[in-house]
């Protein structure tokens, strides 16, 4: 019955991501170009390639928080073009350069990130999802107090209270032990069946869980 | 794992408890505001010694005290989301809006918090108090809404500068400058002892700063927040 739940969500709203012809000038600095690439949901990518060779300038991109240079970008659900707004609440991101609030606990960040994204979360929740990342029982300690491996699976943390329809990972393991690898590889083949997923790595264990490629600088 | 949904100001407040939350913690603005306004205060009490300055220069003096010691502060309240890395999930977490105006009443509320340690500290260290205290209050809380509304756009657009100081007050000071002459005026009336009277100009110029200040802060925001 749930299966068949999920397939009819599934038919029934249309969300995808399409990019088309995609380039990105620093100035003169050619990034990339010439990039197509269409994920529905229920599919996944990866975007490989060498340092600096623009695979966070992309998920960048895809977020809406740059432009392009050349071509387009962007969510549709349905045939109807997202705003930014619309997809940013079915969106997730988990980056390394991205930081949670060192000053307040590991729930309290739970809780204020699913507040503003507009959902009450009960602290049994709360604590399923540290547990579901390995921070059962961390939950009352300062996140400044983490380390940075600890910070990372909080991030996922963050991430799987928001359910999201769109999971953008840049690096999903960095700065993770075997046990923090194994979990986020578990999360990203439950998070790739029903939403979209992009992952930017260089991980073949990790780009091979994905089902398109998108090679940069190449 | 859907929970139930939050209302827009539940979502506001949720920001500014967080920012009230992490300053009562670490005391960043607080510490900067509170050390520039005492030690400003005690030096113009030294440098004045037994003179009395007349209402005008006293007035002056409020506001100069008064503006430089928000500005030490109220720009933390998007450099710290910056600069800690925290703006980015912040964007992408709720709409631009609820961030700005979560951020104005946090500022509001550190420039109230600033305005009650420095009345009393300026009556005792300078020797002057307000005659009429309604135009002197009514004068202070407008102004504070207009600096407040004026410093958190502001700080939005310099966060992502690399001199965030010395640019936060040189952008500000112009666009402070009708809002900073109006609470004068309003301040110097009441330390004088006039009446609502003889404010109804500068009165009028800080109601309107404040309307448009939010409301051009509330078009613009989206805008720089997501850039």
């Amino acid at each position: 019955m749930t299966t068949l739940y999920k397939i009819v969500t599934l038919v029934r709203i249309m969300l995808k991501l399409e990019i088309d012809n995609l380039g990105k000038w620093f100035g003169r600095r050619r990034i990339f170009e010439g990039i197509t690439l269409s994920v529905a949901r229920g599919q996944s990518a990866a975007i490989t390639g060498p340092n600096g060779s623009g695979k966070t300038t992309m998920l960048r991109l895809i977020m809406g928080l740059s432009y392009p240079t050349r071509g387009t970008v962007g969510f549709s659900e349905d045939g109807r073009k997202l705003d930014f707004d619309q997809y940013r609440r079915k969106l997730a991101l988990v980056s390394p350069y991205l930081s949670l609030y060192d000053s307040l606990t590991a729930l309290e960040n739970l809780r204020f990130f699913a507040k503003v994204g507009g959902r009450v979360v009960s602290d049994e929740e709360m604590r399923g999802a540290l547990g579901r990342v390995g921070l059962g029982g961390r939950g009352d300690d300062f996140v400044g107090a983490y380390s940075t491996g600890m910070k990372q699976r909080l991030k996922y943390a963050v991430a799987l209270l928001k359910d999201p329809a769109i999971w953008l990972i840049d690096e999903p393991s960095a700065n993770l032990d075997d046990e923090g690898k194994r979990i986020v590889h578990e999360l990203i083949r439950d998070a790739k069946d029903n939403s979209i997923l992009v992952i930017a790595t260089n991980e073949k264990e990790e780009y091979s869980l994905a089902g398109q490629f998108c090679k940069l600088g190449g | 794992m859907p929970g139930s949904s939050v209302n827009w100001a539940a979502k506001v407040l949720a920001v500014a408890r967080k920012d009230i939350t992490a300053e009562f913690r670490t005391r960043y603005a607080v510490n900067s505001i509170l050390m520039f306004a005492l030690v400003t205060l005690t030096v113009i009490s030294m440098a004045l010694g037994l003179i009395t300055p007349d209402s005008d220069l006293m007035a002056a003096l409020f506001w100069v005290i008064l503006f430089f010691a928000a500005m030490s502060g109220l720009a933390q309240v998007f450099i710290r989301e910056e600069d800690a890395g925290t703006a980015l999930i912040l964007k992408l977490s709720t709409e631009g809006l609820v961030i700005f105006f979560g951020k104005l009443i946090f500022n509001l509320l550190l420039l109230a918090v600033l305005s009650v340690i420095i009345v009393p500290l300026f009556i005792i260290l300078l020797k002057v108090s307000p005659q009429n205290w309604p135009v002197f209050l009514i004068g202070l809380a407008l102004g504070d809404i207009g600096l407040a509304g004026a410093t958190t756009i502001i700080a939005a657009i310099v966060a992502k500068a690399t001199v965030k100081g010395a640019l936060f007050t040189v952008l500000s000071f112009p666009i402070l400058l009708p809002l900073l002459m109006a609470s004068i005026e309003i301040t110097k009336v009441a330390f004088g002892g006039g009446g609502f009277g003889d404010i109804s100009a500068a009165l009028q110029l800080l109601v309107a700063y404040d309307v448009v200040m939010v409301t051009i802060s509330v078009m613009l925001f989206d805008f720089v927040w997501r850039q």
